[in-house]
């Protein structure tokens, strides 16, 4: 006998279901982006012109870090963490999340982490204001007294992935139906397993760089502080040895998304499915080798700077295979520009544009030009806004059918894209250019000589901002009034997903699937 | 009024016109610059070149890439009646794909690594220059010539506060520039007092942070005579967007006469030390100082920002015992941000900023220190 859902709030306070659980990650991550999303709009506006005309400059180091760590930590990897949810056991043919109360869990402490975040932010002194990268002694010794709620959140973020991580590997490697072997998975769950592993490898680092800091706040010790012998670029090597893993966390399962929706709208097979393993599992070796390249500048030997130059320019060889075979897997196709593949093809092609910028940083002197600068910023968004964003609202469209079983309107869809697309880019294109020209990162005023730049990009983030209230505008209205969409939704995609009725039945795969 | 010759079509420009008075701030300075400068040493140069090689390199790439994805998505299409082929694997291919983006990044690592040693090499200099990151200043001081001095922004704060029209060098500007001596080879020795500073000059290729605790070594040779700006690089609190730097390099001559007028200035002060001031001498002396090194944080009027810095109006330390007052200026308060200025102002400057907080702001203790005192406080009297 099928049972569906309890009725009421417990139905979402107490299910195990991985679809339930799915959603309410995916409603949380979108509630955080547009959190994080305002405070980059109170930075945007500051920076609209030169003088400071809307925030004090505490205020709006405030807002940088909160912009930062909001969309890392609230949006890109519980949006991810809830399409994993939704999908992996969908698309391994399994019932449901190997581990589902520490699903639930795992869910559930993310709301209380991020209320304590967003909390700070009227505390006397401030929210935490030292950047997302937290580069001790500033977030330490001079830092607002609300720093070790900051900790304390980001303790519970990190046990969420923890958790969620577990799961995930847990799922994939014990839940597979007979005949799904490693090699035949979807490109989804693989780039995720080894996302999984990425996670619960870096986030106890993480854990403990902040533990760090919480002890040289409270009990005297002296990890980041050279005057009690310690070393503040010790704090850097901590942190990015976190932090370099985590931006490829936030990119990985992108390319398992995109993997999926091109060959669907090529109307063709994923072009070099084994290489495409394999150059995730190098990427993700790779990212934890580079992380010194966040510290070019900090005075390193020149042999330390040389190997983490030569290391990340490396990380361009899988990545460009990527590309390359998503290319091949275009070429000779049999195209159709729906909503989905709309985004992914403009994935394809900024990250690609990120990763160019990516390869210019990488090159050790050049970055003493580059570093701390507006290129950074103009190369990180383009890797994480077009890539992350990008992906997981290209997910979304491609998903969203299956999931409600009702059809988007596809004119609202390549609408958003087109405003997306066009906001993102004159956001940050001209980022570039402020770079190079000499502007640095996370200032609150500037030389006129950087105003031009700096409009436009003001201009491009408030339109790329209304075009994602027109999302959510698409999403509701497909929830609740859009046409019924077909079992296979779109035209002969592949995948198990696509054998279940749409929508997905509250219970999939009792019995397992039979695999060819 | 849009003006012509950015070259860019009006519509780029409209957002500018939404501000009147915005056109009018810019007229003096340089639009649109869109690429690195070449700069002035060897080294800025050396990285200018290798940033606009590494440019061509990926336009070269993108353009490939790009042209195929634009190709299959024109010719490719369902629309326009085509059977998707079913090739999906191919050996050669990849291995290709693999093998020439490795060797374009033996090219690529070639030159880079060339240029790094180089710049690495900080061995063999004509003068150092040790250079100090503070919230939110930079000391300089000349190794072996007995000369040290802080580095200020000078814009007012009504520029910034958009009460005063504003500058060509808005921000950029400071009270007393690094001078240095061209072609000489000038190492710096970067650290810092508080938090994580980075000292970088764009003109001169040199980007290093500032780490408390910690020296770290770069070098420039500058071969023209001009004034070369930058800032802070490295986010190191409040007003990390309000620490400029201003490096002014002359010919050897001029050099000279400049450093032997600095250190009759900076003796002429010492002597000041022995001298005793009216009240009215310190107080307005004071503001100045006030407005210069204690404002950023303490306010304009003394009001502090809740939470973060306290107020100096009607607080205990201002309206209690002068000593402790004196104490707190001088060695600063450990494990706060309240710094040590001992080092940082002169015994005048620190008699008069430490009279006028106490008398301004109806703060009213109707006191006055002299310099003499606060020498005596800092030998341990």
């Amino acid at each position: 006998m099928a049972h569906g859902p309890a009725k009421g709030i417990t139905r979402w306070l107490y299910t195990t279901n991985h679809k339930d659980i799915g959603s309410m990650y995916l409603w949380f991550s979108f509630t955080m982006f547009i959190l994080g999303g305002i405070f980059a709009l109170i930075i945007r506006a500051e920076l609209f012109q030169p003088g400071l005309q809307i925030v004090e400059p505490n205020f709006f180091n405030q807002m940088t870090t909160m912009h930062g760590l909001v969309m890392v930590f609230g949006a890109v990897m519980p949006a991810f963490v809830g399409l994993a949810n939704w999908m992996v056991p969908m698309m391994i043919g399994a019932p449901d999340m190997a581990l589902p109360r520490m699903n639930n869990w795992s869910f559930w402490i993310l709301p209380f982490a991020f209320a304590m975040l967003s909390s700070t932010l009227f505390m006397d002194g401030g929210a935490p204001n030292f950047g997302w990268t937290f580069y001790a002694p500033l977030s330490t010794t001079y830092a607002p007294p609300s720093v070790t709620f900051f900790i304390f959140a980001i303790h519970i973020m990190g046990a969420s992935s923890i958790m969620g991580a577990i799961n995930i590997i847990a799922t994939i490697l014990n839940m597979r139906a007979p005949g799904m072997t490693l090699m035949k998975m979807p490109l989804f769950v693989w780039t995720w397993l080894i996302t999984a592993y990425l996670l619960i490898l870096v986030m106890p680092v993480l854990a403990g760089v902040v533990t760090m800091m919480l002890m040289d706040i409270h009990f005297g010790t002296s990890f980041f502080n050279a005057a009690g012998g310690g070393d503040p670029v010790l704090f850097q090597h901590v942190f990015w040895f976190f932090g370099h893993p985590e931006v490829y966390i936030m990119i990985l399962p992108a390319f398992g998304i995109i993997s999926a929706i091109i060959p669907t709208f090529a109307r063709k097979p994923l072009f070099g499915y084994a290489s495409m393993v394999y150059a995730t599992a190098s990427i993700a070796f790779l990212s934890f080798i580079v992380w010194a390249h966040h510290m070019f500048t900090a005075g390193m030997p020149v042999a330390g700077e040389l190997f983490f130059m030569y290391a990340t320019m490396l990380i361009a060889v899988p990545t460009g295979v990527k590309v390359f075979n998503w290319a091949a897997t275009m070429f000779r196709g049999s195209m159709t520009f729906e909503t989905p593949m709309l985004f992914a093809i403009a994935f394809v092609i900024l990250f690609t544009i990120g990763g160019f910028s990516g390869l210019m940083l990488a090159i050790a002197p050049a970055d003493f030009q580059y570093h701390d600068t507006y290129f950074v910023v103009a190369h990180f968004h383009y890797v994480l806004v077009p890539g992350a964003i990008f992906s997981i609202t290209a997910g979304v469209y491609y998903w969203l059918p299956k999931w409600c079983g009702k059809m988007y309107n596809e004119t609202l869809g390549k609408t958003h894209f087109w405003l997306a697309f066009i906001g993102i880019n004159v956001t940050f294109f001209p980022m570039h250019f402020s770079g190079l020209a000499g502007m640095p990162r996370r200032i609150p005023d500037y030389n006129m000589m950087f105003a031009d730049w700096n409009m436009i990009s003001s201009v491009g983030a408030f339109l790329f901002g209304a075009a994602q209230i027109l999302f959510l505008y698409i999403v509701i209205a497909t929830i609740v009034s859009g046409r019924k969409a077909t079992d296979q939704v779109w035209e002969n995609p592949e995948g198990l997903e696509w054998t279940v009725p749409s929508p997905a039945p509250y219970h999939t795969f009792s019995t397992p699937p039979e695999i060819k | 009024m849009l003006k012509k010759a950015h070259g860019l079509s009006p519509w780029l420009l409209a957002p500018a016109m939404l501000v009147g008075s915005y056109q009018a701030l810019a007229e003096e300075v340089e639009r649109w610059k869109y690429n690195m400068p070449v700069g002035v040493t060897p080294v800025s140069q050396d990285i200018q070149g290798l940033h606009m090689e590494m440019f061509w390199w990926c336009v070269g790439i993108g353009v490939v890439v790009f042209a195929i994805m634009l190709f299959s998505m024109i010719f490719h299409r369902k629309s326009r009646g085509v059977k998707p082929a079913h090739f999906h694997e191919s050996t050669g291919l990849e291995i290709v794909w693999t093998a020439i983006p490795v060797l374009i990044l033996i090219l690529m690592a070639w030159p880079a690594t060339k240029s790094l040693v180089r710049l690495y090499d900080t061995t063999e200099a004509d003068m150092d220059v040790i250079i100090t990151g503070f919230q939110w200043r930079w000391k300089y001081e000349y190794v072996g010539e007995d000369l040290s001095f802080f580095s200020s922004l000078s814009t007012p704060q009504d520029q910034i506060n958009g009460l005063a029209p504003k500058g060509p060098h808005y921000l950029l500007e400071v009270d007393e520039p690094l001078v240095v001596p061209i072609n000489q080879k000038i190492r710096f020795l970067i650290t810092a007092n508080d938090v994580i500073h980075a000292w970088w000059v764009p003109a001169l290729g040199v980007k290093k942070d500032a780490i408390p605790g910690f020296i770290k070594e770069s070098w420039a040779l500058i071969k023209e005579p001009g004034i070369y700006r930058g800032q802070c690089a490295e986010l190191c609190g409040k007003d990390h967007g309000f620490m400029p730097i201003v490096v002014e390099a002359k010919s050897e001559e001029d050099y000279r006469a400049w450093l032997e007028e600095k250190k009759a200035a900076a003796a002429a002060l010492r002597e000041l030390t022995a001298k005793t001031f009216t009240f009215d001498e310190l107080y307005e002396r004071g503001e100045a100082v006030y407005n210069k090194s204690c404002a950023a944080c303490h306010g304009a009027a003394g009001e502090g920002i809740a939470g973060a810095f306290p107020a100096l109006k009607g607080s205990a330390i201002a309206q209690g015992a002068i000593d402790k007052h004196i104490d707190v200026v001088v060695n600063g308060v450990p494990g706060t941000a309240m710094q040590a200025f001992g080092e940082q102002l002169s015994e005048v400057d620190i008699a008069a900023v430490v009279t006028y907080e106490r008398n301004a702001w109806g703060n009213n203790m109707g006191d006055m220190t002299q310099p003499v005192d606060i020498y005596n406080h800092k030998q341990g009297n």
